[in-house]
């Protein structure tokens, strides 16, 4: 038996192993308006998006390049109506169909629907343990009430149900009331997501970066958990980047795991490559994801190692953290050349301290909601 | 392990948790468990402990371990440990349930 995730081995030495994943964010719309919301701060409007048939040809594609799973995102990919229809699609050409949501546009007859044309998952997101701390995050009143109703819903129709709980300042002290819920609600996976600062998020660090106190607290509290949870639910906990000492492997590795498919079309190795100046982004109308996966100039960009400048390029940890994430290495070390800063061998992780610490002490900053 | 976490005993019967599927992967020529935004490459042994060992059509674990031990014809001690061992990681890492 082999770990999860395996990078798989190609027949050809020039062509990189197949993705595992495509991300298919079907639209940037969304009830909520989480402030830490990864999409990018300039979201594409409804009128942008690709219609139902492209997304088909799109699916077709992901199977075409060796995608086994497809993430359907957004946004809340629920307020696309051909939702079932292109999960029946995915499902006829053999992909495993994952909805990433959420869940306050779902009730049980969609959920039926979904899980006739082939769904087999389900990942809500929790805002908090309560409902109005939950609430006042999502900006959208009666959001966590029906959240429960929806999680409770998928569990009773025998699909997973994974929690996606956000941790920040705000509701960081009740990570064991959220692991708590998440085993009542009968959930096979909670996601320990602390926020990771891209996009809205980023803008609004300063109202959510909870003090080293605060972070020192729940992960004694889930390290302490982990033994009596293991068998009972699946914990996916990493440490916050801003207080870890080596970066996570983002995605993967750069063009080496996922694809990212945006609401307008446009393909990405990672969500939020499109803040990286200077990458040249093709879309699903210029060229088929094998293609781009291929040779794609963005995914060739910063695949591999060859692009490491030190300390990752004499680093052993090279091939397993891949220098760690772009989009942290041009937020935080200005340039997306860099190694990620939240590596400890960085020269610019001191600094990250230093923000953090400043983002930590500004309690009184208010976040600024989602939006267009 | 530890003591919080129960093993797998012989008298437990497993299927696939929700959402988990085994499948052939033609292109890369592998068996796997998909799993919620995760897969599991099996080896030839775990494909084994996985088809003998999971589903509603199985008895028990301990029909599993018989059927291994016979077509094996290894000592049903170590068969035994080896299944359960790999069956409570399996269980842990979410990919089958009681």
């Amino acid at each position: 038996m082999s770990c999860a995730l395996p990078a798989f081995a190609t027949a050809s030495a020039a062509d990189p192993a197949p993705p595992f994943a495509v991300l298919m964010e079907l639209t940037h719309r969304c009830p909520l308006r989480c402030p830490y919301c990864s999409n990018p701060v300039a979201l594409d409007a409804a009128s942008a998006e690709l219609d139902t048939a492209t997304w088909k040809r799109v699916l077709d594609e992901a199977a075409d390049v060796g995608a086994l799973q497809v993430h359907f995102s957004g946004g809340e990919p629920c307020v696309r109506k051909d939702l079932e229809e292109l999960v029946a699609h995915a499902t006829e050409i053999g992909l495993y169909s994952n909805l990433i949501t959420s869940a306050v546009l779902l009730d049980q007859p969609r959920l039926e629907r979904l899980q006739r044309a082939g769904l087999q998952h389900v990942q809500i997101s929790l805002q908090d343990s309560e409902a109005t701390g939950a609430d006042r995050v999502g900006g959208f009143k009666g959001g966590h009430v029906k959240k429960l109703e929806v999680a409770r819903a998928v569990v009773r129709q025998g699909l997973a149900l994974t929690i996606n709980a956000v941790l920040h300042r705000h509701n960081i002290d009740r990570v064991n009331d959220v692991i708590d819920l998440a085993m009542e609600l009968g959930a096979g996976r909670i996601e320990i997501a602390n926020v990771q600062y891209y996009g809205w998020a980023l803008a609004n660090r300063a109202a959510l970066m909870p003090s080293r106190e605060q972070l020192l607290a729940m992960d004694a509290a889930v390290r302490a958990r982990l033994p009596e949870l293991a068998g009972r639910i699946v914990v996916d906990y990493v440490v916050p980047d801003y207080y870890a000492r080596r970066p996570k492997s983002c995605m993967g590795g750069w063009a080496r795991r996922f694809m990212n498919v945006t609401p307008r079309g446009r393909v990405l190795p990672c969500h939020a490559a499109e803040t990286i100046p200077g990458l040249e982004f093709e879309t699903v109308h210029d060229r088929s994801l094998s293609d781009i996966w291929r040779d794609g100039p963005a995914f060739a960009r910063y695949r591999g190692t060859a692009w490491m400048p030190e300390p990752c390029q004499s680093c052993d940890q090279k091939e397993e953290d891949w220098g760690g994430c772009r989009c942290q290495a041009l937020a935080l070390a200005g340039s997306a050349d860099a190694a990620d800063p939240v590596c400890e061998l960085s020269p610019a992780h001191a600094e990250v301290a230093v923000l953090r610490d400043r983002d930590a002490a500004a309690l009184e900053a208010e976040w600024r909601y989602r939006g267009v | 392990m530890n003591a919080l976490t129960p093993h797998i005993g012989e008298s437990d019967r497993l299927r696939l948790a929700p959402g988990v599927m085994l499948r052939n992967d033609r292109r890369r020529g592998e068996w796997m468990l998909m799993a919620p935004e995760r897969l599991l490459v099996l080896d030839e042994m775990a494909l084994a402990v996985v088809r003998a060992c999971v589903g509603t059509e199985v008895a028990d674990v301990a029909a599993g371990i018989d059927r291994l031990t016979a077509e094996y014809d290894a000592p049903r001690g170590e068969v035994a440990a080896d299944v359960l061992e790999m069956l409570t990681d399996l269980r842990n890492k979410g990919y089958v349930v009681t």
